[in-house]
């Protein structure tokens, strides 16, 4: 009650505070990104402060971005939605799967007028050779092999459901990326794989889609979900999305997507030329030249490693002390520590969400948690390896314990632990970039993009700054070395 | 007679790096030289860590001027010197950082530190110009008088010295003998020294002590173990060592 009184106050002092601000978030694949463009375009032309905050992660992290309210809208499919986010539930038909999301407190557009179901494709040539027309023809060949999409291959209504309807017998199945299956059927390597029934690639690959003919898959109309606390923040900019309803056939789609996909043509454009022709809404392409995006995924990116080194630094050396001071707890610290480095990035990053939602702060976090291993560690090393002489001299000496430390110790270890800040940084330079899977910006952004759209200029876009700065981050720790370690110390080496 | 400085009572040390230690009563008295002998792995070195207070005895106790000792007060600390074999000098630090460390630390100006290096250079008889120098720049017999300098920064009561003569060429080490033995009759210190070497110890100390598997095996001065060994052990020892020493013709 008190909580209710308190967010509509909040939505008040929002609303007091000009226009209302609309955050929209994609999923990492072509369409959701276009539609999320389109969306965000369209409630700021109906006088929102609109964000896109594109290319999220998969289903699951804008889903809890939503429901968090990180994000305000999101493009989804209706069959997700039933057999994926509410799959417990059991629901089926539209007016059910309203129902289940309202007591959620998220609402739904009607479809936008076209599907965008999973199916099963194939090289046309190899469809037409073997005879495959359906997925029940492919059934009858247990010798192809079959590559899907990680997402597809977990998810309920995805590989389990076709391979149980079609008690489908294949023995070489495996999980890849999206775009990559696209490339692995084009050079051989697989011969089916999942994909969306709208997308671009389906003519350039020159894929036959095999007949979906027991059903296996659920509708997958394309809607809006957005959070039903926007519709009384931000009216316009609801009822600006649902001008959209009905509007896309699936042709359509596939054009835009085609443009962005293959002939490289930005997202923001893409929505931009769509919805001044569809809808006669005029506006501005922000055109960002590329010095201009180079400064800003700079500043993202350092921020984050900065932040996060920081932080590592600051909780590293007090622990690799205490590790090195109390041999039973250093044990522990130092496997925890361990343990923690053995998280593959990706799951840390995820992991991260439900504790800090998406963007830099989780990103930051997890670069902490990963940053922190071999600054406790060189730490641990650099006063443990003191050699037995000079640890007698310094207990000799009549300093107190802290004063040993201070004046010794630490000096005497700090190769070691400059040693290990160092590899941290540079570690942490690398990981960075896939800190855009969660939406926290840096390098990681144009080179996820040039995946997806199979773009070299767009990788190396992302790439060649991220080991640029990975070399400048090696070269200012080389300069800090000269001032911070001792020169009785350099002397030696 | 005086009332002894420092004091090992029925001290007992088990598990030591050495051999297991013990129980030993040495009594010494201000001012005087002692040094305590035995091959490898008698324990002599324990004993002196014991001294020192970075043991702990498992049994019995070290007194220091009548108290017992409290090694965990940086105070007491204080009141020891203490030279390791190889001066034991903190690379990240120059001679001189090496020598006022300590004075540093418990508030010394700069005009007072200053005054004290040169004392203590020459005392130590060191060229000022390797006090600017890093250890790793040192030659060993410099590094031992700067580590000989730092031991005595505070003017502590007692100088403990664990074979510091152990690393040095012989030329080096005669130089050095003959300065430190200098430097401690013009100190007036209480010194314990620990050698395996008997020439030196005798070289340095009245009183011999001669340790063997943790135990006092026999005390008194060269003249004494020489005259009325204890047993075969120091017998063999001395005479061991008297071979030695005559062939090489430096014992006094």
């Amino acid at each position: 009650m008190i909580a209710a009184a308190l967010a509509a106050l909040l939505a008040a002092a929002g609303a007091a505070s000009g226009p209302p601000s609309v955050r929209v978030g994609s999923k990492t694949f072509t369409e959701s990104i276009v539609l999320g463009e389109v969306a965000a375009r369209l409630a700021g032309a109906a006088g929102a402060r609109a964000e896109h905050r594109a290319a999220l992660g998969g289903t699951r992290v804008v889903w809890e971005a939503l429901l968090r309210g990180e994000i305000d809208v999101y493009p989804e499919y209706t069959g997700t939605i039933a057999r994926e986010i509410l799959a417990e539930e059991g629901v089926s038909g539209e007016a059910a799967l309203r129902e289940a999301l309202g007591r959620r407190g998220i609402g739904m557009t009607r479809s936008l007028g076209f599907e965008n179901g999973y199916a099963v494709g194939m090289k046309e040539e190899v469809a037409r050779r073997l005879g495959v027309r359906t997925v029940s023809d492919l059934a009858r060949h247990p010798e192809l092999r079959l590559g899907f999409t990680n997402e597809f291959m977990d998810r309920a209504d995805g590989w389990p459901a076709l391979r149980s309807r079609y008690a489908l017998r294949n023995g070489d199945v495996r999980g890849l990326d999206h775009d990559l299956a696209y490339r692995a059927l084009a050079a051989g390597d697989i011969d089916a794989t999942d994909l969306y029934s709208t997308d671009a690639d389906i003519r350039r690959y020159r894929l036959a889609v095999l007949e979906d003919d027991r059903h296996a898959f659920p509708e997958y109309q394309a809607v809006f979900l957005f959070r039903e606390e926007l519709a009384r923040r931000a009216p316009e900019a609801v009822s600006a999305l649902r001008r959209l309803e009905g509007r896309i056939a699936a042709p359509r789609m596939t054009d835009l997507n085609a443009r962005a996909q293959l002939e490289g043509v930005p997202a923001a454009e893409v929505a931009a030329d769509f919805l001044a022709e569809e809808l006669g809404i005029g506006g501005e392409v922000a055109h960002v030249a590329l010095p201009a995006r180079l400064l800003r995924r700079t500043l993202e990116h350092v921020a984050l490693v900065a932040i996060a080194l920081a932080a590592a630094v600051l909780a590293g050396i007090p622990l690799g002390v205490a590790a090195a001071l109390r041999p039973g707890g250093g044990r522990l610290i130092l496997a925890a520590a361990g343990v923690v480095q053995t998280i593959p990035a990706l799951a840390l990053l995820v992991f991260m969400i439900p504790l800090l939602g998406i963007g830099a702060r989780p990103a930051v976090a997890a670069l902490f948690l990963y940053g922190l291993l071999p600054i406790v560690r060189n730490t641990h090393a650099g006063l443990t390896g003191i050699s037995p002489e000079l640890a007698e001299s310094a207990a000799s000496l009549g300093l107190g314990r802290a004063a040993r430390l201070r004046r010794i110790e630490l000096p005497l270890a700090a190769p070691s632990i400059l040693a290990g800040v160092r590899t941290s940084a540079v570690i942490a330079v690398g990981t960075a970039t896939l800190g855009a899977l969660i939406g926290a910006g840096g390098y990681g952004q144009p080179i996820l993009a040039g995946i997806r759209l199979a773009s070299i200029p767009l990788i190396l876009e992302g790439a060649v700054p991220a080991a640029l700065l990975a070399l400048a981050a090696e070269g200012a720790f080389g300069v800090l070395e000269r001032v911070l370690v001792p020169r009785g110390l350099r002397a030696r080496r | 007679m005086t009332a002894p400085l420092l004091e090992l009572r029925g001290a007992v040390k088990r598990h030591s790096a050495e051999a297991e230690i013990g129980p030993v009563s040495i009594a010494f008295r201000p001012g005087e030289t002692v040094a305590l002998i035995g091959p490898s792995g008698s324990g002599k070195s324990t004993l002196l860590k014991l001294l020192l207070g970075l043991l702990a005895p498992d049994a019995g106790e070290v007194r220091l001027g009548g108290d017992r000792l409290d090694a965990r007060d940086p105070a007491v600390r204080r009141r020891f010197g203490y030279v390791v074999q190889g001066g034991g000098l903190f690379p990240h630090l120059t001679g001189a950082g090496n020598v006022s460390l300590v004075p540093r630390h418990v508030g010394w100006g700069p005009d007072r530190i200053a005054r004290r290096l040169s004392e203590l250079a020459a005392l130590a008889r060191l060229d000022a110009a390797a006090l600017a120098r890093f250890p790793s720049e040192l030659s060993g017999g410099q590094a031992q008088r700067v580590g000989l300098m730092r031991a005595l920064a505070l003017d502590p009561d007692v100088l403990l010295l664990d074979e510091p003569l152990g690393a040095l060429d012989p030329i080096t080490r005669a130089e050095l003998q003959e300065d430190l033995r200098r430097a401690f009759a013009d100190l007036g210190k209480t010194v314990v020294l620990v050698t395996h070497d008997l020439a030196e110890a005798a070289f340095f100390a009245r009183r011999l002590v001669v340790l063997r598997d943790g135990k006092v095996v026999q005390e008194g001065s060269l003249a004494d173990l020489v005259r009325a060994p204890a047993d075969v052990f120091v017998s063999r020892f001395v005479g061991a060592h008297r071979a030695l020493s005559l062939d090489a013709g430096s014992l006094p």
